[in-house]
C-alpha cells in the first residue's frame, strides 16, 4: 500500500512534466513501469535522474515482439535513498530500431547498449562505440530476435503443440 | 582517469619509439578466467586498452527462453560458478515472486545458511587471488582449504559442489541432514580462527599495502555513474546492499552489518570483502539459531503445482503422479506478467529480468550480471595504471568469466 502511493507521486511528478508521453501506467509486484516513446527518451530519463533522485542505472535490456513488429527497450533505473526502482519501455518499430543512447547520463550504459544491440540489433544513437560485445564480430545476424530458432526447427519434441497448447 | 600521474608519458627525446602492444589473454594465467585485454604499453605503464569479452558466451538467455521455469536452474549455476547457490536461490525468488509463493520461515533461514556460506566462499576466492597476485601465495593455500569445506557442506545438501543446483522452486529438494548441520557448526567454528589469521598476515603487512593502498582508486561519484554494485561499490563509499535495501528471504530479521570503505582501492575492497565474511558468519549463526525455533521436517512450500514431488511419492501416490507428470511435460501455467528481481550476489546486484506470457517457458529473461557490468570499467581505469597494478585491480573485481558472458 505504502509502495502505491510512492509511486502514484512519482507518477504525478512524470505525468506533470511531461505529460501525453508518459502513457500504459502499470505497476506489475510494485514496480511502476511506464512507456514513452523514443523522441522523449533522454528527457524523460535526464529527469528521473536529475530530479527524481533515480542516480542509479540498473539496466538496459530488450524485448522483442514479433506480432507487434516491434522490439521494446527496457530501463530499470533505481533511486538508492528512497529505495525505489522504475521501470521504462520504449517501442521502437522492427524495420527501424534507432534509439538515442543514454551513454550521456551514464557511462555504465555503455556495455549494456553494446550488449542489447549484439542481441537485438537496436541502434543507440550518439553510442561512442557500438560493436558487437559477446558474439563474434561475422554472425551477421542479432541472435535474440524471435525469428532465429535455438535448434532444428525440425525437431519435434520440444513444441508446444505436441503438448496440448 | 589518469591513475598514476608521476609516470610520465612518452616524451620527445624518448628512447623508446613506439608502444608496445600486449595481449592480456585470453588465456593468460594472471586474468584468471577467459577474457582478453589488448594493451598498449609505454614500458610498464598502460596507455590504452580494449576489453575483448564473450570467448566463452552460452547464450544462455536464448536458451532460457525454451525451458521450463525449474530447467533454467542450472543454467544459472554456471553464471558465477563461485556462488552459484546464490544465482540458484536467485532465480528461484524471482519464480516465486512471479506465482506469489509464500516461503515458509525455515526455508528462508536454510536459503540464508547457504546464500552466506556461498558468499563467503566467493570472498575467499576473491581476496586470497589478491594475496596471490601481490606474491602471498601462502594466504591463498592457507585459507582455501575453508572453500572445501564449504563445498562438503553444500555437497550434504544437494549433492554436488560447483554447480550446484541447490533447491527447487518453493524450496529445497530435502531436508539438511544433522551431518550437514555438523558440518555448518564445525564450520563456523574453526573458520574465524583462520579468518583471524589470514587477516593477521595481509591487513597490516607492509609489502601488501604498499601494492594495494591507493592503487585504482575510484570515488563514489565514479562507481555510481559506472552502475558498480556489491563489494566495489561499497568500497567506494555507497552503502548499498540489496540484502537491506529490498530485503528478500527474510534478511530484514537479522542483524548484520554493511561495512563501506572510503577510496575505493583495491586495499578497501579487500576489507570490505574481508568484513562481509564477517557479517556472513554471523547471520549464519543467527539463521542456525532461528532454524532450530522452527517446526522440524519443514523444507519446501506446499505448491504442488510447481515443486517436484519425491520420487516415492510420485511411484505411490496418484496427486502425486498427476503433478509430477503436469510440471515435467510443462502444463501448469504460469500467470502473464513481468517481474524484476535482485539479489545481492557475491560481486553485487544479480537481476533476473522475467518477462512470461503465460506459457511454461519464459517470454524473456534477462540476467543483470555484475561481472558483466562492473568489468566495463577495468580498460578506461587502466590507463596510467603500472601493469602489476592492473593485474591486482582485475583480481580485486573478482571478474568471473561466465558471469560476464552468460
Amino acid at each position: 500500500m505504502e509502495e502505491t502511493t510512492v509511486n502514484h507521486e512519482l507518477l504525478q511528478k512524470l505525468s506533470a512534466r511531461f505529460g501525453e508521453r508518459i502513457i500504459s501506467v502499470t505497476e506489475p509486484y510494485g514496480l511502476l513501469t511506464f512507456e514513452t516513446g523514443k523522441d522523449a527518451v533522454i528527457d524523460v530519463l535526464e529527469f528521473l535522474k536529475k530530479d527524481l533522485g533515480f542516480t542509479f542505472l540498473t539496466d538496459i535490456t530488450a524485448v522483442h515482439y514479433p506480432e507487434k513488429h516491434a522490439l521494446a527497450v527496457v530501463y530499470h533505473l533505481h533511486n538508492l535513498v528512497q529505495r525505489q526502482r522504475i521501470r521504462m519501455k520504449v517501442f521502437l518499430s522492427e524495420d527501424k530500431p534507432v534509439i538515442p543512447s543514454a551513454t550521456l547520463l551514464w557511462n555504465g550504459a555503455n556495455w549494456m547498449e553494446r550488449e542489447t544491440y549484439d542481441f537485438f540489433g537496436i541502434r543507440f544513437e550518439g553510442h561512442p562505440d557500438l560493436r558487437r560485445i559477446l558474439n563474434m564480430d561475422e554472425l551477421g545476424v542479432h541472435p535474440m530476435l524471435k525469428q532465429y530458432p535455438l535448434e532444428d526447427p525440425n525437431r519435434v519434441d520440444k513444441k508446444d503443440e505436441y503438448f496440448g497448447r | 582517469m589518469n591513475m598514476n600521474q608521476n609516470h610520465p608519458l612518452l616524451t620527445d627525446n624518448d628512447p623508446q619509439e613506439e608502444l608496445v602492444t600486449l595481449n592480456l589473454g585470453p588465456t593468460h594465467p594472471a586474468t584468471h578466467g577467459v577474457f582478453q585485454n589488448v594493451l598498449q604499453l609505454d614500458g610498464e605503464r598502460i596507455v590504452s586498452g580494449v576489453s575483448t569479452i564473450g570467448y566463452i558466451h552460452r547464450a544462455f538467455e536464448k536458451i532460457a527462453e525454451h525451458r521450463p521455469f525449474y530447467q533454467i536452474t542450472p543454467l544459472t549455476d554456471r553464471l558465477n560458478y563461485c556462488s552459484s547457490p546464490i544465482n540458484n536461490m536467485g532465480w528461484h525468488m524471482t519464480v516465486e515472486k512471479l506465482l506469489n509463493i509464500q516461503l515458509p520461515k525455515r526455508v528462508d533461514y536454510l536459503r540464508v545458511i547457504i546464500m552466506e556460506l556461498s558468499r563467503i566462499a566467493d570472498h575467499i576466492i576473491c581476496n586470497t587471488i589478491i594475496g596471490q597476485d601481490t606474491g602471498a601465495t601462502t594466504t591463498f593455500l592457507y585459507l582455501f582449504q575453508f572453500r572445501e569445506h564449504i563445498y562438503e557442506i553444500f555437497e550434504e545438501v544437494c549433492g554436488a559442489r560447483l554447480t550446484t543446483n541447490i533447491g527447487r522452486i518453493g524450496g529445497f529438494e530435502r531436508d539438511f541432514n544433522s551431518i550437514a548441520f555438523d558440518k555448518i557448526r564445525k564450520f563456523l567454528k574453526e573458520f574465524p580462527d583462520a579468518l583471524r589469521e589470514f587477516e593477521k598476515l595481509l591487513n597490516r603487512n607492509r609489502i601488501f599495502i604498499d601494492r594495494t593502498a591507493g592503487v585504482a582508486r575510484v570515488s563514489a561519484e565514479q562507481a555510481l555513474d559506472y552502475s558498480w554494485t556489491g563489494p566495489l561499490l561499497r568500497a567506494a563509499g555507497v552503502d548499498y546492499d540489496v540484502r537491506v535495501s529490498e530485503p528478500y528471504s527474510s534478511y530484514e530479521e537479522f542483524d548484520f552489518e554493511v561495512p563501506v570503505g572510503t577510496s575505493g582501492d583495491i586495499y578497501d575492497r579487500f576489507l570490505v570483502r574481508n568484513e562481509e565474511m564477517w557479517q556472513s558468519l554471523k547471520l549464519i549463526t543467527q539463521a542456525l539459531e532461528k532454524v532450530e525455533k522452527e517446526p522440524k521436517g519443514i523444507f519446501h512450500a506446499d505448491v504442488p503445482e510447481f515443486y517436484l514431488p519425491a520420487k516415492e511419492e510420485v511411484y505411490n501416490n496418484m496427486e502425486a503422479l498427476i503433478y509430477h507428470f503436469k510440471i515435467v511435460m510443462g502444463e501448469i501455467d504460469a500467470p502473464k506478467a513481468e517481474v524484476y528481481h535482485a539479489v545481492e550476489g557475491g560481486n553485487g546486484e544479480l537481476g533476473f529480468y522475467l518477462i512470461n506470457d503465460g506459457g511454461r517457458t519464459p517470454y524473456r529473461l534477462h540476467f543483470r550480471r555484475p561481472s558483466f557490468i562492473n568489468y566495463q570499467m577495468f580498460a578506461p581505469m587502466s590507463k596510467g595504471m603500472l601493469l602489476s597494478d592492473a593485474i591486482i585491480n582485475m583480481s580485486s573485481m573478482n571478474i568471473i568469466a561466465g558471469e560476464l558472458d552468460a
